[in-house]
C-alpha cells in the first residue's frame, strides 16, 4: 500500500475538480446560514458555549471515575462493556462479538469512530458482510447484529444517545440478537441533567432546533430489543491527549461539524485530503493526536490551516482549534530536529531567528535581502521568486522593496537639521 | 502622549510608507512618537510555523526591546495579537514560570478609537475603497467596526463592500507556500469578490494579507490598488 500523500499533494485533484468545488461552497454555505439561524433564536448562545465546555472539562478532568461510573451502570442495565487500547484491538472485539452471535452480516451505519477502527476491513476479513445502512440503502432484513457509534454516553445511568437526521441508529436499535456500540472514552458525560446542555448545542450547531431524530438506549430489556448489548470503549491515543495540557481541548469535540463547514481551506479541498475518520479543523487536530505525527500525511494536517480563527468562533465547547494547531506544529517540528542532517526549514528558521535576536544583524540582513530583491524587480514587481519561494510567484506578485527601509528613513530624518 | 511605534519587520522592510504613514498621523493628531530601535521581530512566523524556541527567543527581545514603554502602537494586527495574545503561550511552553504580562501593544485602529477617542481623524481620501477584515483583525482582537468608522471620517471617501469579506484571503503566513494551491484557490475567491465591488483601493490593518491579495491583483493586472489603512487616514489631501 503506497502511504497516503500530504495534504498540499492530496488536495490538487479536489482543487481542480469543478464540480466538487460548487457542490462543497454550497453545502457550506448552506450548513453556515442553517446554523447561524437556529443559533440567532438562543438569546443566550455565549452562555451555552460555556456551560458546554465547562460539562466536558469536568468530564475529562474525571475521566477514569466516569468512566468506571458508565462501566457500573452499563452492567447493572444488563449489558456488557469491552475496553480497547487502540483500533485494531477495538476492531477484533467487535468481530470476536459478533461472530459469537453467529452473525453472517451486520447493520452498521455510517460513523466516523467505526471508520476509525478501521471495522468494514476487519468484518470482511472475518467473512462477516456489513451493510452500511444509509439514505441509498435499505435495513437488511436478515441482520441479527448490529454496530453503531453513539454521539453522548450518560455516566450516571449507563445510556447511549444518537443525534441524527436520517435515523440509520434508530432502525439497529431493534436488531433480536445483538447489538454492539462503539464509543470514543471522550464521548461520556456524567449526568443526565448535561445532556440538557449539550443536546441544544450540538442540535443548533448541526442547524436544528433539535436533531430531527434522537435516540436513547440502555442496556437490555427483557423481551424487546436485542438479547445482548456490547458497548466498546475505545482509547487510541486519546489518554496520550488527555495528558497535554492544550491538545486535550479536542477531546471536547462532540462531532456537530460546524467547524468543517466555517473552514475556507475545507470548503476547497473536502474531506479527502485530510484522510479518514476526521476531516476539517477538527481532523487535521485530532488525526495527528490519535495517529501520531510520525507519518509525513499526519504531520502536514496541523500545517493545513490559515489559523483564521474561524472554526473557534462556532466551536459549541469552545475548542480553541488554532492554539492546538500551533502546538501540533510543535510536536511536528520537535519530532524532526533530532533529525542528524537538519530540514532545510530548520536550518532557515534558526537562521532567521539568529538574525532578528540581533538588531544589527537584522539590519544588516534588512540592507542585503533589498538589495537582493531589488536586483529581482521587472517592471516595478517581482514576477519570480527562486528555490522554494517560487511557488509564491507562480500566482502572485511581490511589491518591490523600497530601497530605504522605514528605520533607515527614521534615522535620517532624526538627524535632519 | 509619547506612543511607541512598533512597525513590524514586515513593514520596515517591504512597506516602510505604513510606518511613515502612522509617524505623520500620530504627529498630526499631537502626539510624540518613539522609535525604540532595538525592536526587530515579534516571533509570529517561528511561532505559527512549530519553532517555538526560536520564537521565545523573539518573544524576550520583544519585551526588552519596549521595556518602559506603556502605550505601544502597531499597524499590524497579526503582530499585536501575537504579542498580547500569543507572547505569554510562547513563554510558557519554554518552560517559564511566572510570566510577566505582555507589552501593552495596540493595532493602530484600536489606538484611535479606544485610547484616542477618535474616530475623525482630519483625513481626506477621494477614492473608492473596500475595508477587507483581516481574521487577525476581526477575530484574534475584536476590531470589530472601528476601521469602518475611521474610514466612513474620510474625506471624499467612497466605501465599497466586499462580498463575503470575512472570509480568510488563504495568506496565513507559512501557509501560503507549504499549501500554496489551496492558498491561491483562496485569494482567487477573495479577489473575485474584491473586483465585483469595484473599488479603487483595497485596504486592511495588515500589510502581510495585503501583500497576499495585492500580489494576485496585480498579477491580474486588476487596477485595484492595496493600500494599508494607516496611509489613507495619514492624507490630509495635500
Amino acid at each position: 500500500m503506497t502511504p497516503r500523500p500530504k495534504f498540499a499533494a492530496a488536495a490538487r485533484p479536489a482543487l481542480a475538480d469543478t464540480a466538487l468545488r460548487r457542490a462543497l461552497a454550497d453545502t457550506a454555505a448552506d450548513a453556515r446560514a442553517r446554523r447561524a439561524a437556529a443559533v440567532a433564536e438562543l438569546p443566550d448562545w455565549p452562555a451555552l458555549r460555556a456551560a458546554g465546555r465547562a460539562v466536558k472539562d469536568r468530564t475529562l478532568l474525571n475521566l477514569d471515575a466516569c468512566l468506571e461510573r458508565l462501566e457500573r451502570a452499563v452492567v447493572d442495565a444488563g449489558g456488557t462493556v469491552h475496553w480497547a487500547e487502540n483500533a485494531a484491538q477495538a476492531a477484533r472485539t467487535v468481530v470476536r462479538l459478533a461472530a459469537a452471535a453467529g452473525a453472517g452480516e451486520v447493520a452498521a451505519p455510517a460513523a466516523s469512530v467505526l471508520e476509525e477502527i478501521g471495522l468494514d476491513g476487519a468484518l470482511t476479513a472475518a467473512g462477516i458482510a456489513v451493510h452500511r445502512t444509509g439514505a441509498d440503502a435499505e435495513f437488511p432484513a436478515g441482520a441479527r447484529v448490529a454496530v453503531t457509534g453513539v454521539d453522548l454516553m450518560v455516566a450516571e445511568t449507563g445510556t447511549m444517545v444518537a443525534l441524527e437526521r436520517a435515523g440509520d441508529v434508530r432502525r439497529c436499535l431493534t436488531v433480536p440478537d445483538a447489538l454492539i456500540t462503539v464509543a470514543g472514552l471522550e464521548q461520556v458525560v456524567p449526568d443526565r441533567a448535561d445532556l440538557e446542555v449539550l443536546l441544544q448545542s450540538v442540535s443548533r450547531s448541526a442547524g436544528e432546533r433539535l436533531a430531527p431524530v434522537v435516540s436513547a438506549w440502555t442496556g437490555v430489556v427483557a423481551g424487546d430489543g436485542p438479547a445482548a448489548f456490547h458497548l466498546v470503549l475505545v482509547d487510541n491515543g486519546r489518554t496520550r491527549a488527555l495528558a497535554d495540557e492544550v491538545g486535550r481541548a479536542a477531546l471536547r469535540c462532540v462531532g456537530c461539524d460546524a467547524c468543517l463547514h466555517v473552514c475556507p481551506v475545507y470548503e476547497r479541498t473536502g474531506p479527502e485530503p485530510y484522510g479518514a475518520p476526521h476531516a476539517g479543523p477538527i481532523g487535521a487536530i485530532r488525526t495527528p493526536q490519535l495517529r501520531g505525527v510520525a507519518s509525513a500525511a499526519n504531520a502536514s494536517l496541523p500545517f493545513a490551516s490559515t489559523l483564521c480563527g474561524a472554526c473557534a468562533d462556532v466551536c459549541p465547547v469552545e475548542i480553541d482549534i488554532p492554539e492546538v494547531l500551533v502546538r501540533l506544529r510543535g510536536k511536528v517540528v520537535d519530532a524532526r530536529r533530532g533529525r542528524p542532517v537538519p530540514t532545510p526549514e530548520l536550518a532557515m528558521m534558526r537562521a532567521a531567528a539568529w538574525t532578528l535576536t540581533d538588531p544589527h544583524r537584522y539590519e544588516a540582513a534588512l540592507r542585503g535581502g533589498t538589495r537582493w530583491a531589488r536586483l529581482l524587480a521587472r517592471g516595478g514587481r517581482i514576477r519570480r521568486l527562486p528555490g522554494r519561494l517560487g511557488v509564491w510567484t507562480d500566482a502572485r506578485d511581490l511589491p518591490v522593496p523600497p530601497a530605504r527601509s522605514f528605520r533607515v528613513w527614521w534615522r535620517d530624518r532624526g538627524e535632519r537639521p | 502622549m509619547r506612543v511607541a511605534l512598533f512597525v513590524a519587520c514586515f513593514n520596515d522592510a517591504l512597506f516602510p510608507g505604513t510606518g511613515r504613514a502612522v509617524v505623520r498621523l500620530l504627529e498630526r493628531l499631537g502626539h510624540e512618537v518613539a522609535f525604540p530601535s532595538a525592536q526587530t521581530c515579534c516571533g509570529q512566523m517561528h511561532w505559527t510555523t512549530g519553532y517555538h524556541a526560536e520564537a521565545a527567543g523573539l518573544a524576550r527581545g520583544f519585551a526588552a526591546a519596549f521595556a518602559g514603554h506603556d502605550a505601544i502602537v502597531t499597524p499590524s494586527a497579526s503582530c499585536a495579537a501575537t504579542v498580547r495574545r500569543d507572547h505569554a503561550r510562547i513563554l510558557r511552553a519554554a518552560g517559564e514560570r511566572d510570566v510577566p504580562p505582555a507589552p501593552p501593544v495596540h493595532e493602530l485602529t484600536e489606538f484611535l478609537v479606544d485610547v484616542l477617542g477618535v474616530t475623525d481623524v482630519g483625513a481626506s481620501f477621494p477614492h473608492r475603497v473596500a475595508y477587507h477584515p483581516t481574521c487577525h483583525s476581526a477575530r484574534a482582537l475584536g476590531a470589530g467596526d472601528r476601521p469602518l468608522r475611521l474610514l466612513r471620517a474620510v474625506r471624499g471617501l467612497e466605501l465599497a463592500e466586499i462580498p463575503a469579506a470575512d472570509e480568510c484571503c488563504g495568506f496565513g503566513g507559512t501557509f501560503a507556500l507549504k499549501n500554496a494551491d489551496v492558498s491561491v484557490a483562496l485569494v482567487a475567491d477573495k479577489v473575485r469578490h474584491i473586483r465585483s465591488a469595484a473599488p479603487d483601493v483595497v485596504c486592511a490593518v495588515d500589510n502581510s494579507c495585503l501583500a497576499h491579495i495585492g500580489g494576485a491583483l496585480s498579477r491580474q493586472r486588476s487596477g485595484v490598488r492595496v493600500l494599508h489603512l494607516a496611509e489613507i487616514l495619514a492624507g490630509d489631501g495635500a
